[in-house]
């Protein structure tokens, strides 16, 4: 009832792109152009085409995702075959170029479009992965819900550091009022920080022993154990999500600085070659 | 001694206004007693500005007041102003306490001990019911109120609540945003509330936003707080309001008090009535939604025809042009000689007495069939029943054979299964010959089952040798289960309890007719769920196979009907049957390797149990998310929202997990749904492939919002107009696609928050749900837009099964 992308149908679009890949393949060995081959010949301008073609129906898979209620083909199917093309497009385009790689417009769009592949490929990643992970670390619980124990755990917290000397006081309503989630990428993708106030008032009360009798010292412990257990998870759950959208700005943008450099090439192959 | 009065009309809702409307206009000498300061307190108590509908439109009003659909303040002037024109004698504040039933009228109570001394009288109070209140000291303080117009009202103060249900949650946690708030539940726990509220109030206890005394009782209420009796002693509350919400007591007892019978102690029954409206008691009459007419217009009209009738005035029921027109179907014909005829030639109806009659046909469809058409197919979903009044009907028992057919003929009945399961339909229905037949809604003939006790022995009768027939011994003729038949038995189980239990004796078997049960067995002290069994299954053949006790206990998963046939008259029928015995000993022995294997995996077990925790076992087709899938990219939601007017019906973050599989807010179009029970203009219906959706007749009440035990309804305006998807991908112009535009992402929204009367939006809101996208060809938008595979719909029975469960 549940089938990943990778598996979806069969793997019915990885055969469809394997099928492309090796007849392009065939026809590239078997073809014997008078020079070298490149994206001058008919095969050439026949893969430059397709490889065209391609790309395009890939960068179409943004408009599509936004069109809801069409037609009933699912946005699975679109998934799938994005994958599975974009992958094979890398080859496609191989041989399309003929390896004539050097430092040119045409090959900076060839190299701009192994950046698109490669984020799609990170990101198909992340997508097989994070998920699960995200739900391991979640265990039934909602972000919401995790929060909440923390208010809990800080509300006590609170009320005990009243009762004790002023360092500790400190460290406490330190980790109470300054402990923070979330904040800048980096912070969203980090999740040991070592300078955690919660973190830092633990190894204090650790470290200050005997200032203050053991039951009061134990509770505090295992109150900020168990805020630092529930911070690590929220961090995790943060930097899973927010990995799952990173790529996407990688993918996206360069996706139109290929497009971009495709229109170039034409046009440099048509009007200067 | 006060003078004799025609008549006196106990509460000022729609129907009685119009009662004493008319009888004025009369020159009756008439009162109308009303037990709140103003008139029609129904009404009164909408939320301000609400958008009264004047449902059914096709039925004419019929009133000496005016109501046309328009806004609550407008209506209710109309009505005072009518009021005052016809010099109508109305008494505020007045509530009847006690009808005496006297040698020649009627002596009526008030609360004050005055009595009113009566000829006839005319009850239209109403289903709202009195509202409980505190018992305790101190009860009717300023400061305690039992309603709560609007949350968004009260800032800064100290709020007490009290009560555990949905009502006290749903202010409590709406209040708590700017208010110190402190619910009292006298429970150790929410055991009553919704899932939805569930959490909602459990988070924000823990959050803090609201603090809770459980088991705790009120022992009075002081001027500036309460006195509560809790676990640890008494505890003083000091606070500037308290709200009890301690829900509401039916008018039931009351009017039985007055002496009228009802047919049966089913809670949703009304009283019967004759045609002119008189109950049992001559000269006490009962109009209004007490009578069954949920709607404004049928309780205007009412009120005005039970005055005409008293007066002596004969005339048609205002609803007579609309079943002229039903009728037409059949040719030239008058509606007295269909509707005696009807009741000659129909059993089941046959006891009917007019006025049920008359409505029941207004509710259902005349539809002339063509020879060899279709009247339903095999696997659709409806849950209509159907009566053949002209011709000749045929089931096509069997998938794969149709020319195996079974001939009905007048007078007999045919859909009664899809009623009672709330299943597909088992077999393809086609006319033998041209025919008139009627199709009755599911809720009519549910009102028909409940209060008419021949509706209901009736159907039983056929439904248990049809249901037997079709899902245990097909190709048995009727003759040879005539003793089987005979000692069925019907029995009713609610959610959760043992039909029967492992290490019984078992000498019966079930077949279930309508919910479904759980197998369930005990292992080192724990129950560990073995299989999920749907209805048109039958349980308990194992004991009486094998001679041995029960060796699992079967529960009802959800309210669940099963046939109980006695184990000896079915022993005879498979020992007269071989190829039945067979049958059975191959399902038989196909559990016992699946409950061995299912014993190997417990984790399987308890994704059922958590299923059929979240209603996926009383559902038809569910979404559920496979968490090792998605990645929350909520493309699902956006879908649904630019779908359904910006606004999306499913919340998927929302909602339990567990074993990687998530059940998102959202509708599981329930066999038998629980939005349906007490719709006003019945405007919630299942379509052919299964969907539950809500029409356009909606009046926006919010009952269903109410009943949905799973939250998925929500109120809402008219959906605004949508972005275009270039413009915004281009230029940044309008909402991105999927935002939500009209209204909040709120799923968990209930009429106490959508209550605060923003007067652009407090107009016209009606309840939205999932639709499963039925008016698009492409299937449901969210499980199509799902770029991942980790949104699927599923129907319960796929996806509880030991192959799915397996992998
Ligand atoms: C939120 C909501 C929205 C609705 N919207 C619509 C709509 O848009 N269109 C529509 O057609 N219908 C609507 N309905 C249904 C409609 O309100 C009822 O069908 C209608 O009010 C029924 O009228 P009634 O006269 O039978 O009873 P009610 O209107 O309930 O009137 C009963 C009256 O009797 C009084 N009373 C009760 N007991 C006593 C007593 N012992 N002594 C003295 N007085 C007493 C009560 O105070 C009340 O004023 C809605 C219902 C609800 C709850
Ligand atoms: C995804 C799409 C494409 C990619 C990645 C791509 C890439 C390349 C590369 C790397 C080369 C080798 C450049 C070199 O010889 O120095 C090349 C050559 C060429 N391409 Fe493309 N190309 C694409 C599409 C097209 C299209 C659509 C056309 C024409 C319709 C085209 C026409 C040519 C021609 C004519 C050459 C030969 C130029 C030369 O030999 O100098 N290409 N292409
Ligand atoms: C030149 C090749 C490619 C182009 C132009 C391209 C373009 C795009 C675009 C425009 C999107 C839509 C992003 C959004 O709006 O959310 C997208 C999404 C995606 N792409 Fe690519 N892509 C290419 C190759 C690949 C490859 C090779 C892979 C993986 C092997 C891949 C994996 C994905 C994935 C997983 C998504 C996200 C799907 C989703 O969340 O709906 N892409 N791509
Ligand atoms: S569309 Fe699919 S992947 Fe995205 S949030 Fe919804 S269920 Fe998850
Ligand atoms: S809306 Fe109705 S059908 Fe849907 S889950 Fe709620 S009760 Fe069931």
């Amino acid at each position: 009832m549940h089938e990943s992308l990778l598996i979806y149908r069969n793997m019915r679009y990885l055969k469809v792109a394997v099928a492309l890949v090796t007849v392009t393949g065939l026809l590239y060995a078997l073809h014997s152009p008078v020079e070298n081959p490149n994206g001058g010949t008919w095969l050439g301008y026949t893969l430059g085409t397709l490889s065209a073609s391609i790309m395009g129906w890939l960068a179409w898979y943004g408009v599509r995702k936004r069109s809801f209620g069409g037609p009933s083909i699912r946005m699975e199917d679109w998934a799938s075959a994005h994958v599975y093309l974009g992958i094979a497009l890398v080859i496609v385009s191989t041989f399309h170029s003929g390896f004539q790689f050097g430092v040119n417009v045409h090959t900076l769009l060839y190299f701009l479009m192994l950046i698109v592949v490669f984020s799609g490929v990170a990101g198909l990643y992340f997508y097989m992965r994070f998920p699960r992970l995200l739900s391991e670390n979640r265990r039934g619980l909602t972000t919401d819900m995790m929060l909440g124990q923390i208010a809990e755990l800080d509300s006590e917290l609170s009320a005990y550091a009243v009762t004790l000397d002023d360092a500790t006081a400190k460290a406490v309503f330190n980790a109470v009022h300054n402990t923070e989630i979330g904040g800048n990428l980096l912070s969203q993708l980090t999740v040991d920080n070592p300078n955690c106030p919660t973190l830092l008032a633990r190894k204090f009360v650790e470290r200050s022993d005997g200032s203050h009798d053991e039951a009061t010292r134990r509770k505090l412990l295992t109150r900020l154990s168990k805020k630092e257990g529930l911070l690590r998870r929220i961090r995790q759950d943060t930097k899973l999500r927010c990995l799952l959208q990173l790529w996407l700005y990688v993918h996206v943008p360069f996706t139109f600085a290929t497009l971009a450099a495709l229109v170039t090439h034409v046009v440099v192959v048509f009007y200067y070659w | 001694m006060a003078e004799r009065l025609k008549v006196a009309i106990v509460g000022s809702g729609p129907a009685g206004l119009s009662a004493a409307a008319h009888a004025a206009k009369l020159g009756m000498s008439h009162v109308l007693l009303e037990r709140a300061a103003h008139a029609s307190d129904t009404i009164y108590k909408y939320q301000k500005g609400k958008f009264v509908m004047a449902t059914p439109d096709i039925l004419p009003l019929r009133s000496d007041l005016s109501f046309r659909a328009g806004r609550r303040e407008e209506i209710l002037a109309a009505w005072d102003e009518g009021l005052d024109f016809y010099g109508t004698k109305i008494r505020y504040e007045t509530d009847v306490t006690k009808v005496d039933k006297t040698e020649d009228g009627f002596s009526l109570t008030v609360a004050g001990g005055e009595t009113i001394e009566a000829e006839n009288v005319i009850l239209s109070i109403g289903l709202q019911g009195n509202i409980n209140k505190m018992r305790c000291d101190g009860g009717d303080l300023p400061l305690v109120q039992y309603q709560l117009d609007d949350p968004d009202e009260y800032e800064a103060e100290t709020v007490v609540v009290i009560g555990g249900g949905d009502a006290a949650i749903e202010n409590a946690v709406a209040l708590s945003k700017q208010n110190t708030v402190i619910i009292i539940n006298r429970r150790p726990e929410f055991a009553r509330a919704k899932q939805g509220n569930l959490t909602l109030i459990l988070n924000a206890i823990e959050k803090g936003d609201i603090q809770c005394y459980y088991e705790a009782n009120p022992v009075r209420v002081e001027p500036d707080g309460i006195v509560l009796d809790t676990p640890d002693g008494e505890a003083t509350v000091k606070c500037d309001r308290i709200i009890a919400r301690l829900g509401a007591s039916p008018p039931r007892r009351f009017v039985e008090a007055c002496g009228v019978e009802f047919p049966s102690d089913d809670p949703g029954v009304l009283p019967e009535v004759s045609p002119t409206y008189e109950s049992n008691v001559p000269g006490l009459y009962i109009v209004g939604a007490l009578a069954g007419y949920p709607l404004i217009k049928q309780a205007m009209n009412q009120g005005f025809e039970v005055v005409a009738y008293i007066n002596g005035d004969d005339i048609a029921p205002a609803d007579e042009p609309l079943l002229v027109e039903k009728f037409e179907a059949m040719g030239d014909v008058e509606v007295d000689d269909v509707l005696s005829s009807i009741r000659q030639t129909i059993p089941v109806f046959s006891e009917l007495n007019p006025l049920l009659l008359r409505e029941t046909m207004l509710e259902s469809q005349v539809h002339a069939v063509k020879q060899g058409d279709v009247i339903f197919a095999r696997n659709d979903y409806s849950s209509t029943f159907f009566t053949i009044f002209i011709g000749q009907v045929g089931i096509q028992i069997s998938a794969d054979d149709p020319s195996l057919v079974v001939k009905l003929r007048e007078g007999e009945f045919f859909g009664e299964m899809g009623l009672i399961s709330g299943r597909r339909r088992t077999a393809t229905v086609v006319a033998v010959t041209d025919c008139v037949v009627f199709e009755t809604p599911r809720r009519t003939m549910l009102k028909l089952i409940q209060s008419v006790d021949t509706v209901k022995r009736t159907l039983d009768k056929t439904s248990i040798l049809r249901q037997i027939q079709t899902h245990l011994t097909p190709g048995v003729p009727a003759e040879d289960l005539e003793d089987l038949v005979e000692t069925a038995e019907i029995q009713n189980f609610k959610a959760g309890e043992a039909v029967f239990n492992q290490g019984d004796a078992g000498n019966h078997m079930h077949l279930i007719r309508s919910g479904s049960c759980t197998v369930s067995t005990r292992v080192g002290g724990r129950e560990v769920v073995l299989s999920y069994v749907p209805s048109g299954n039958y349980i308990g053949e194992m004991a009486l196979l094998s001679d041995m006790p029960r060796s699992a206990t079967v529960r009802a998963a959800n309210n669940t009907e099963t046939i109980c046939l006695s184990g000896d008259a079915f022993s005879t029928v498979m020992n007269n049957n071989l190829a039945i015995r067979d049958s059975i000993e191959a399902k038989f022995r196909a559990r016992l390797r699946q409950n061995e294997q299912m014993e190997a995996r417990p984790e399987a077990g308890n994704i059922i149990q958590f299923l059929i925790e979240q209603g996926v076992g009383e559902g038809t087709d569910v979404l559920l998310i496979d968490e090792a899938l998605c990645v929350h990219c909520d493309n699902c939601e956006k879908a649904c929202a630019e779908t359904h007017g910006g606004l999306s019906r499913l919340d998927r973050e929302a909602g339990p997990s567990f074993a990687a599989i998530h059940v998102p807010t959202s509708c599981r179009h329930c066999q038998h749904p629980h939005c349906m029970a007490d719709c006003p203009p019945d405007a919630i219906h299942r379509a052919p492939d299964g969907e539950v959706f809500i029409d356009d007749s909606c009046i926006g009440c919010g009952n269903c919002v109410g009943n949905c035990p799973y939250s998925v309804i929500q109120l809402a305006s008219p959906p605004e107009e949508k972005s275009n998807l270039f413009s915004w991908l281009l230029f940044g112009n309008g909402p991105a696609p999927g935002e939500q535009v009209s209204y909040e992402a709120d799923l968990l929204a209930n009429p106490a928050k959508n209550g605060p009367a923003k007067e652009k939006d407090a107009v016209s809101k009606k309840a939205v749900k999932c639709d499963m996208c039925k008016d698009l060809t492409g299937g449901a938008a969210c499980v199509n837009a799902c770029p991942t595979g980790a949104a699927a719909r599923v129907s319960p029975e796929e996806f509880m099964s030991l192959a799915t469960l397996n992998r």
